[in-house]
This record gives structure tokens, C-alpha cells and sequence, in this order.
């Protein structure tokens, strides 16, 4: 048999940048949808504001599980025949999208409205009020809970592991095969979740206090 | 504050002649759900000249005032500013507006994530298409005449209620209005700082800015308002110049109003 050794350890933490890369992924295509959908949320128009809220009320009552399999055999069957990492980002994308737009609709929404008024009076578009306005207070208000996402999404990642994607937590599946030392080799996989997560943490709890949100 | 109300009062301004008037209310009326605020209120106010409207909390003298300038939608009756007829569905009408009328608020509205300076620029860089440099002359002269030539580089939380009320007046100043409201600028400020803002206001209403102010000071309204309008119950129940309104009130609600010591 096998022991857990440093090569082990190396295969883990190479296999940890996947997982890195995937919640990058996730936190980028999701921020760029999440802010469409967190617009549309407030939007004006009637029907952007429904199909916006149907899109998060859909993806947050669905399982990533279910997302991530439809994304990779539900498009294969299409004629889609897509890689694990392709349809990875693409659920992980799907799913952060829908929290971040719920999220972020609320920190545009406790901006106050005078500030609205205020900057419509001066004769601001509303594209302007956004932009130079309401978004940059908002901002403000979203990191602290956004940076707290974030932590939620470098954990969801380890799900991919199912479509066969070897990220952290297939690694450490892949290690306990060969070395059938479970305890060893999650032991270091948690650590590593751990040393991705917890800065974040830290982060979010340094911006909170920071930004003096709930002032 | 306490006025010299026999030595403070200044030349009544006259309406220019033969010109229109810059703002003509007609006949509006206002609901807020079941609640009516307004009812048929008519009101004529001539350029170069300061209008107070008094009244007690819930007159709808606010909300006249949110009317002419597109912030609350009116149920009935028109509204003219510069011309111009006031409705808020059409966005042509409310971006002409803009250009024309300036607003401060009870809360100042100051963009707390933008420092002073550039609360002012903003408008005249984003909607005037203005130069960062002539944008920041112009916002500078603003602020040096309300006597805050210091704070340009200060964020609104690190001034004063009072320093707070003259930027925003600044900042309206600074898009050269045809006509400034204000929506009771001195309600949320202490007895003294009032003073400080209301000496601006003095001074503009010397300068000949066309003004209508929503007010408590009474001492202030009765000795630089030119006409002073008493709203009772979402009605317009008398205007005149201070001198008239406050010695001979010909009503008993307006008797009564004078009396409670505000």
C-alpha cells in the first residue's frame, strides 16, 4: 500500500488551482450576469423586472447538482458535446449569477432614494445616476456580502467533482484510491479549502468594519 | 437667529414688467392613494422674486413644491416653469426643466462618496459636457460664494449640517438655475447653524435669483419674502407681501396659524 506522502500533498494543492480557476470563473461570468440581472431586478420596465426575478427564483430553487448535470449531459444529448471544465464554469456561472443579482438588487435598493432624487434634479440620465451615483454607493455595501459569496462558491466548486472535473475535492478522491488513507487525505483537502476560505473571511470581515455598514 | 425684523428688511424686489411669470401652478390637485394633498391650487410666481410658502406639517406646501418640479406626479391642473408645462411622463419637458430649476432638500442629498468639489462637477461634466477645468472654476466661484471655498476637497461627512446645506445650495447654484426651490433647507439643522444657510439665501435673494421656499422661519419669510403664501389643508389660502399677510390676516385659519408661535 501506498503512503500519503509530499507527492500527494503536491498532487492536492496542483489540482487546488483548478479549483481556484473554477471560482474564478464562477465569480467573474456570474458578477457580469449577476449585475444584469440585479439592473433588471429594478429595472423600469415591467418585463425585465419578471424575467429577471423568474431566472433567480428558478436557479435558487435548483440544486448546482442538477444545473451541473444539466449543463454537461443535458447539452450533450443536444449535440452538445461539451468538456467538464466548460460545463463547470457554465453551471457554476448560472448559479452564482442568480445570487449575486439577488444580493447586489438589495444593496441598490438601500441606497436612499433622495439620492435618486437628488441626482435626477441635476438633470442626470438614468444610466448616469447609476453610474456615477447609485452603483459606486452600492458597491460599497455589496462587498462585505459578496466577499462572503465568494467563500460559498470556492466550497461549491468541489461539486463539479461529479462530472469527472479534477478539481481539490476529485483529487483527494483520486489520492484515497491509491493510498486508501481517507482521513489523512481530507484532512489535508479541508486544509486547503480552509487556506482558499479563509481569507476571504478575513476580507470580508476587514470591509465590514471598514465601510462601517449598519452605521 | 434672531432678525431685527424693522432694520433687516430689504427693497421688495418687482416683478421684471411685462414679462411672463417663470412659474404658473394652475388649478392642481394631488392624491397620494386615497390621502388628496392638493386641491386646486393656483399660483403665480414672477421672476427676481422670493416666495415663501408657510403652512403647518402636512398643508401640502412640500409637495406643491416636489410638483413643479417633476419629482410627484399631478392628478389634475398644470404646472408652467420658463414656459414650459410640467409633466413627468415626458422626458423632453423634465429634461428642459432641469436646465431651468434648481432644488435643495431638508436632507442636503449630498453624494456622500464624492467630495465636495466634485458633487458640484458633476452635473456639468456628466449633463453640461463642460471641461474638468472650467467645471471646477465654476464650482470653486459657487462654493467661495457660499463661503466654503476650503472644503472643496472635504467629503460631505466631515461637514456640518450647515457647511452640508450651503454646498447643496452650491451645487444648484453651480448649473445657473432660472429659478431655486427649497424644501424646508433649515428644518433638520440646529437653532445655530439656521443662520449660516438662511444669510446664503439673503444674499441670493439680493443677487435677484428668482426663489420659492417651503419654510418655518417665519422671522426670515417676513422680512426677505416678497410674497408670502399661507397653504392650509392642500389649498392656497391667502398670498400676499409679508406686510399684508402677517399684519392683517383675513382669515381665521391663517389668525389662528400666526398665533401658534411658529
Amino acid at each position: 500500500m501506498i503512503q500519503f506522502s509530499s507527492t500527494h500533498l503536491i498532487y492536492l494543492i496542483e489540482a487546488a488551482r483548478w479549483t481556484v480557476l473554477l471560482s474564478v470563473l464562477a465569480f467573474i461570468g456570474g458578477g457580469a450576469f449577476g449585475l444584469v440581472l440585479a439592473l433588471g431586478r429594478v429595472s423600469q420596465h415591467k418585463w425585465l423586472r419578471w424575467l429577471s426575478a423568474a431566472y433567480i427564483q428558478i436557479i435558487q430553487g435548483t440544486p448546482l447538482l442538477v444545473v451541473l448535470f444539466l449543463a454537461y449531459f443535458g447539452l450533450s444529448i443536444l449535440g452538445l458535446d461539451i468538456e467538464p471544465i466548460i460545463a463547470a464554469g457554465l453551471s457554476l456561472t448560472v448559479y452564482t449569477a442568480a445570487f449575486l443579482g439577488e444580493i447586489w438588487r438589495g444593496c441598490i435598493l438601500s441606497v436612499p432614494k433622495t439620492q435618486w432624487e437628488a441626482s435626477n434634479c441635476i438633470g442626470l440620465s438614468r444610466a448616469q445616476q447609476y453610474r456615477y451615483v447609485i452603483l459606486p454607493q452600492a458597491a460599497r455595501i455589496a462587498i462585505p456580502p459578496t466577499v462572503g459569496f465568494m467563500v460559498q462558491i470556492v466550497k461549491n466548486t468541489s461539486i463539479t467533482s461529479i462530472i469527472g472535473f479534477v478539481e481539490l475535492a476529485r483529487a483527494g478522491q483520486i489520492v484515497n484510491n491509491s493510498t486508501f488513507q481517507p482521513f489523512i487525505t481530507f484532512v489535508f483537502v479541508a486544509i486547503i479549502y480552509f487556506a482558499m476560505c479563509y481569507p476571504l473571511s478575513l476580507a470580508s470581515r476587514h470591509f465590514e468594519r471598514k465601510l462601517n455598514v449598519g452605521k | 437667529m434672531s432678525v431685527n425684523e424693522a432694520a433687516g428688511t430689504r427693497p421688495r424686489n418687482e416683478a421684471v414688467p411685462g414679462a411672463e411669470p417663470i412659474i404658473v401652478v394652475d388649478n392642481v390637485s394631488k392624491s397620494f392613494g386615497p390621502l388628496q394633498v392638493l386641491h386646486g391650487v393656483s399660483l403665480t410666481i414672477e421672476r427676481g422674486t422670493m416666495v415663501a410658502i408657510v403652512g403647518r406639517s402636512g398643508s401640502g406646501k412640500s409637495t406643491l413644491l416636489r410638483c413643479m418640479n417633476a419629482l410627484d406626479e399631478t392628478n389634475g391642473g398644470t404646472i408652467k416653469v420658463c414656459g414650459n408645462a410640467v409633466a413627468m411622463s415626458d422626458r423632453a419637458s423634465v429634461k428642459r426643466l432641469r436646465t431651468d430649476v434648481g432644488m435643495v432638500f431638508q436632507s442636503y442629498n449630498l453624494f456622500p462618496h464624492l467630495t465636495v468639489l466634485r458633487n458640484i462637477t458633476l452635473a456639468l461634466t456628466v449633463v453640461q459636457k463642460k471641461a474638468r477645468v472650467e467645471a471646477e472654476k465654476i464650482a470653486r466661484d459657487v462654493l467661495a460664494l457660499v463661503g466654503l471655498a476650503d472644503k472643496a476637497e472635504s467629503y460631505p461627512e466631515q461637514l456640518s449640517g450647515g457647511q452640508a446645506q450651503r454646498v447643496a445650495i452650491a451645487r444648484s447654484l453651480a448649473l445657473s438655475p432660472k429659478v431655486l426651490l427649497f424644501d424646508e433647507v433649515t428644518s433638520a439643522l440646529d437653532p445655530e447653524l439656521t443662520g449660516e444657510v438662511l444669510k446664503v439665501m439673503e444674499d441670493l435673494a439680493r443677487q435677484g435669483m428668482t426663489m420659492v421656499l417651503v419654510t418655518h422661519e417665519m422671522a426670515f419669510a417676513r422680512r426677505l419674502a416678497d410674497i408670502v403664501v399661507f397653504m392650509h389643508q392642500g389649498k392656497v389660502w391667502e398670498a400676499g407681501p409679508p406686510a399684508e399677510i402677517f399684519a392683517d390676516p383675513k382669515t381665521p385659519e391663517l389668525r389662528q396659524f400666526l398665533s401658534s408661535g411658529l
